[in-house]
């Protein structure tokens, strides 16, 4: 397959990999941002290909994640509504809202839909005049231009029964939060290829100079994430801080600038809760005024909710790069992607939900001798 | 039928329905009723499709005559949406379904039940359809459908057709497979391509249009599994097909049925590019993708190479790959070696794969 299998070739992987061993001369931490970027990193193995002392630390890039628990049960309380149509990207299904999930939702008689695109959503509004639609619109930067499209279309279509429930959030306050972190121990970063697809990395060169770190613009294939690491070492060693691009084949300078524009009629930047963080300034969008009738949460006035998260969930200490999934006393016992107590268990790009599938909480020996313990936790 | 195989678009344009309709094309309550309308079902749809001496008698039970041995049996229900997919039906599927777990069982399937729950106001011509892809498949798998029920739900409390077969097969003599009997050292080989089916119905089901077309694999197994059963009746210690789930989950049931670990070399799994393709755009990994007409074969080590070139002789074989094998270690799990070298372990599915966002 074109543009893949060349990019999952094992023999070169392990060249590169010899490459970074070669050049590595001290311990260094470089957190990878996307959630997608973790779930490849922990799938293919490709920590465990890295000298003992670089060591990546996985980000807070995983969209469902991060969403807020209030916004979550937003959702499932518009979702319950009769004569509302509830459409999502599929991974945000299972997340746990405090008392339920959008599944328990959609069987307890909630029209529940997942879509693969938002515009499938404003198809389903179109022929629905009599149904209330809404989207729920999460993501990075990634999402957001399609998610755009969808209101900029329903409003130019003049449709009234078309609303986003919207949670952006934005890659760059995020990278400022952690920096500024009093604990910080990231010392680069691999920046998020498909976040940079959208909006170039124009962003990033400030970021650079600021804080004195390497950012590298990085893909998601096993090759693109080790040639990634190795200009991140390089630079690190050499004492370099600049921006990097390793993933010239789809991100450019400028970006998408079509999508950027569209995003900036739509959107405008507001401050924004991370699940498991918490507010961080100017670090998300919501509908400019433009479209703001278009906003579910001004449409659908939910109130009444009081969200209460597990106490012994600590995937904000994950999703800060604190502590790694397994360092959790929940994990994996109070805590498996059957029964999340938070979002890092259930999307497929959490960290934890990468390090319980993929059993990376075990040593070569206890794979041995606790194999039995695993699957019986994944079957309880 | 066959270009709708072939296109998998349901084009009923040119049926001519072997019923004479008494002025109903669809389905009403009364086909469901015991009454004339139910017989009429019977006597011109059912019976004429697959007929043969057992069912001929409309007894309440069927009465089979069957050689001194052990019998196994297996009951399946299908409730595919859509009801035509490329590469298939819900009908062929029924059949092949039930045969394949008797096959993976070490039966020779003879007799199935099919049993119709249909929703008032479903086109004839589409059940006619599925009968009569029934029937086709029924005679390519060597089974008779001896005994069977229609029910009807009213309009909005069903989705067209849901169909439930039960079968019966004769366990071949001095055969010893099963989920328990995987040992240590013993090659895994799986017969062709795996996600072929779930992603034949889910780019239909999602309108996901790929440059070419994705078909089910659905196909009776039994043919292809007797031939590997006679040359190395033995050697063959567990056999499964991996349906629903897809891989990973009936080589994760092996491992723990047999206590075993189970290590496969992801750079050897067949899989189809426009499968791949599909699989890494909404974010599946075919390994947990359905196959129905797929099985795996844990077999002893020397008898490894064999069973694969009698599987590649077999017209369901042709892509057959030896795909893995099992170890005293990591009891009860899947590990995968990745193309990288590292390893990984490849954990049953909680329920669905969801697309991602992103």
């Amino acid at each position: 397959m074109k543009y893949l299998t060349e990019f999952r070739n094992g023999e070169i992987a392990r060249a590169m990999a010899r490459e970074i061993h070669s050049v590595a001369t001290r311990p260094w931490k470089i957190m990878e941002v996307c959630g997608g970027q973790t779930h490849s990193i922990i799938r293919n193995g490709i920590d465990q290909m890295l000298p003992v002392g670089i060591e990546m630390i996985h980000g807070p890039g995983c969209p469902v994640c991060v969403t807020p628990l209030e916004l979550i049960d937003k959702a499932l309380a518009i979702a319950a509504q009769p004569g509302v149509i509830f459409c999502s990207f599929g991974d945000m299904l299972r997340v746990p809202g405090t008392e339920q999930d959008l599944f328990q939702v959609k069987g307890a008689g909630g029209d529940v839909r997942v879509v693969y695109s938002p515009l499938d959503a404003v198809e389903l509004a179109a022929n629905n005049p009599d149904r209330e639609v809404v989207f729920f619109g999460v993501g990075f930067e990634t999402t957001a231009p399609a998610n755009a499209m969808s209101v900029h279309l329903a409003k130019r279509r003049g449709l009234k029964n078309f609303s986003v429930l919207v949670s952006h959030v934005l890659v760059p306050p995020a990278i400022e939060a952690i920096l500024q972190s009093p604990g910080n121990q990231v010392q680069g970063f691999l920046l998020a290829g498909h976040v940079c697809s959208v909006m170039g990395y124009w962003e990033y060169p400030p970021i650079a100079e600021k804080y004195g770190i390497p950012l590298v613009v990085t893909g998601f294939e096993p090759l693109d994430l080790l040639d990634g690491i190795r200009r991140a070492v390089i630079q690190l060693e050499a004492g370099r801080h600049e921006v990097e691009n390793a993933y010239s084949r789809v991100v450019t300078f400028e970006g998408n600038r079509a999508a950027q524009k569209l995003l900036s009629e739509v959107f405008e930047v507001s401050d924004r809760a991370w699940r498991g963080i918490g507010v961080i300034p100017k670090s998300g969008w919501k509908l400019s005024e433009a479209y703001r009738a278009f906003d579910a949460e001004e449409r659908f006035e939910i109130s009444g909710i009081h969200t209460e998260e597990s106490a012994l969930c600590r995937a904000g200490d994950v999703l800060r790069g604190a502590i790694k999934p397994a360092e959790c006393a929940a994990f994996g016992k109070e805590c498996t992607p059957r029964h999340p107590l938070g979002a890092t268990m259930v999307s497929s790009e959490g960290a934890c939900a990468a390090y319980f599938n993929y059993g990376r909480y075990l040593s070569a020996e206890d794979l041995a001798s606790a194999g039995s313990a695993l699957t019986g936790a994944a079957h309880e | 039928m066959n270009e709708l195989l072939q296109t998998g678009v349901p084009d009923f344009s040119n049926w001519s329905c072997p019923l004479p309709l008494v002025g109903y094309p669809t389905i009403v309550m009364g086909h469901g009723g015991g009454g004339k309308l139910g017989n009429e079902l019977v006597e011109h749809l059912f019976l004429p499709a697959f007929r043969n001496p057992a069912l001929e008698n409309l007894g309440d039970a069927a009465l089979l005559d069957v050689q001194a041995g052990k019998i196994a049996m297996s009951t399946d229900s299908f409730v595919v949406q859509p009801l035509f997919f490329p590469g298939g039906n819900i009908g062929e599927l029924a059949v092949n379904g039930t045969v394949n777990d008797l096959a993976v069982s070490g039966a020779v399937p003879r007799f199935l039940s099919a049993s119709f729950i249909l929703e008032e106001g479903f086109p004839l011509a589409q059940l006619a359809a599925i009968v009569e892809s029934m029937a086709k498949a029924a005679a390519t798998a060597g089974v008779k459908i001896v005994t069977g029920d229609t029910k009807v739900v009213e309009r909005g409390h069903g989705d067209g057709c849901y169909i439930n077969t039960a079968g019966i097969g004769l366990v071949r003599e001095g055969i010893q497979v099963g989920p328990h009997r995987a040992h240590a050292g013993d090659a895994v080989l799986v017969s062709g391509t795996i996600g072929d089916h779930g992603m034949a119905i889910m780019s239909v089901r999602e309108g996901l249009e790929f440059e070419s077309q994705i078909r089910s694999d659905c196909a009776a197994l039994n043919g292809m599994i007797g031939v590997v059963l006679n040359v190395a009746r033995g050697a063959v210690h567990a056999m499964r097909d991996p349906t629903r789930g897809g891989l990973a989950s009936t080589l994760n049931e092996i491992a723990q049925s047999s206590q075993v670990g189970v290590v496969i070399d992801e750079a050897s799994l067949p899989v189809r590019t426009q499968v791949q393709s599909a699989c890494e755009l909404l974010g599946l990994d075919p390994v947990y993708v359905a196959n129905e007409g797929k099985a795996v074969f844990f077999v002893a080590a020397e008898a490894a190479d064999v069973v694969l070139a009698v599987l590649r002789a077999h017209p369901l074989g042709r892509e057959a790959a030896r795909i893995g094998q099992v170890t005293a270690e990591h009891k009860g799990m899947l590990v995968a070696r990745t193309a990288m070298g590292s390893n990984r372990v490849i954990p049953t599915q909680i329920g669905e794969q969801l697309p991602r966002i992103c």
